[in-house]
C-alpha cells in the first residue's frame, strides 16, 4: 500500500475511533456510575463492542454477499469504531479502585465478569453471523 | 464542546493503536498480538498518571478520549479468541494472564507515580 493508501486507512481509523469514543462517553453520560459503585456501563460497552467485531470480522472476511466488502470498511468499523467504543485502560482502573475500596471481591468479580463477557460476545457473534448468513468463501 | 474533546482524543488515540499494531506485526511477527498489549499497557500507565490531573477538560480529551481509544478490549478478546481457535491454546492464556497483570500493574504504577509528583 502506498503513502495515499496508508493515510486513508489512519484517517478511518481516527474517525471511526472518535466515533466509537463518543458512543462510549454517550453510554456513560446516559448511564452514570457512581463513586466506587459497580461499573455496568464499561462492562456493557465492552462486551458489546465485543459482539460487534464478532459479527463484523466474520462479515468482512468470511462471507461475502454479492459483493466484495470496501477495503476501508475494517479499519473503519473494527480497528476504529470498535476499538475505540471499547476500552481497557478503563477496566484496568476502575478494577484497581474497587480492589483498594476495601471489598477485593467486587473488584475480582469485575475483573473476570468483563472478560468472560468479552471472550464470550466476541465468540458468539462470530458463530450467530456464520450460522444466519450463509454464503462463504474462504477465510481472507 | 466536551463531545469534541472526547473526539479529538479519539481522533489521535485510535491511529496510534493501529501504527502501534502494524510496526509490531512487523517486528515481532504475527504469533502473538504485541502492538495489542502495548497500547493497552501504557494506555492503562497513562490513564493512571492522570488521576493526579483535576481539569475535568483534560479527562476528557485524554482520558475518556486518548486512553480510551488507544486501548481496546475488543481487539485483545478477538486475538485471544483466534489464538485458541488456532491451537494455540497456552498462548491465548498467556495473552489474556499476561495482559490483565501487566495492565493492572501498570494502571498502578501509574496511580502511584502521580501521586508522587
Amino acid at each position: 500500500m502506498g503513502t495515499r493508501g496508508e493515510l486513508r486507512v489512519v484517517g478511518v481509523v481516527a474517525a471511526g475511533g472518535a466515533l466509537g469514543a463518543t458512543a462510549r462517553y454517550g453510554a456513560s453520560l446516559l448511564w452514570p456510575t457512581p463513586a466506587h459503585g459497580f461499573p455496568w456501563t464499561t462492562l456493557t460497552v465492552n462486551a458489546v463492542g465485543c459482539a460487534a467485531l464478532g459479527v463484523l470480522m466474520v462479515l468482512l472476511t468470511e462471507t461475502r454477499v454479492r459483493v466484495a466488502p470496501h477495503p476501508l470498511l475494517r479499519p473503519f468499523l473494527c480497528t476504529g469504531f470498535c476499538g475505540g467504543f471499547t476500552t481497557f485502560s478503563t477496566y484496568a482502573l476502575d478494577t484497581r479502585l474497587l480492589l483498594d475500596a476495601g471489598d477485593p471481591t467486587r473488584g475480582l468479580l469485575y475483573l473476570v465478569a468483563t472478560l468472560i463477557a468479552a471472550l464470550a460476545a466476541v465468540w458468539a457473534g462470530g458463530a450467530v453471523t456464520r450460522a444466519v448468513v450463509p454464503v462463504r468463501v474462504t477465510p481472507a | 464542546m466536551n463531545w469534541l474533546l472526547v473526539m479529538a482524543g479519539a481522533a489521535v488515540g485510535a491511529p496510534l493503536r493501529y501504527l502501534t499494531d502494524r510496526a509490531a506485526k512487523t517486528r515481532f511477527g504475527l504469533r502473538l498480538p504485541w502492538g495489542t498489549f502495548a497500547v493497552n499497557v501504557v494506555g492503562s500507565f497513562v490513564l493512571g498518571l492522570l488521576t493526579g490531573v483535576s481539569s475535568e477538560r483534560l479527562h476528557l480529551l485524554l482520558a475518556t478520549g486518548l486512553c480510551g481509544a488507544l486501548t481496546t478490549y475488543s481487539t485483545f478478546s478477538y486475538e485471544t479468541l483466534k489464538l485458541y481457535e488456532g491451537g494455540a491454546k497456552g498462548y491465548a492464556v498467556l495473552n489474556v494472564a499476561g495482559s490483565l497483570a501487566a495492565g493492572l500493574g501498570a494502571v498502578w504504577l501509574g496511580v502511584r507515580t502521580a501521586g508522587l509528583l
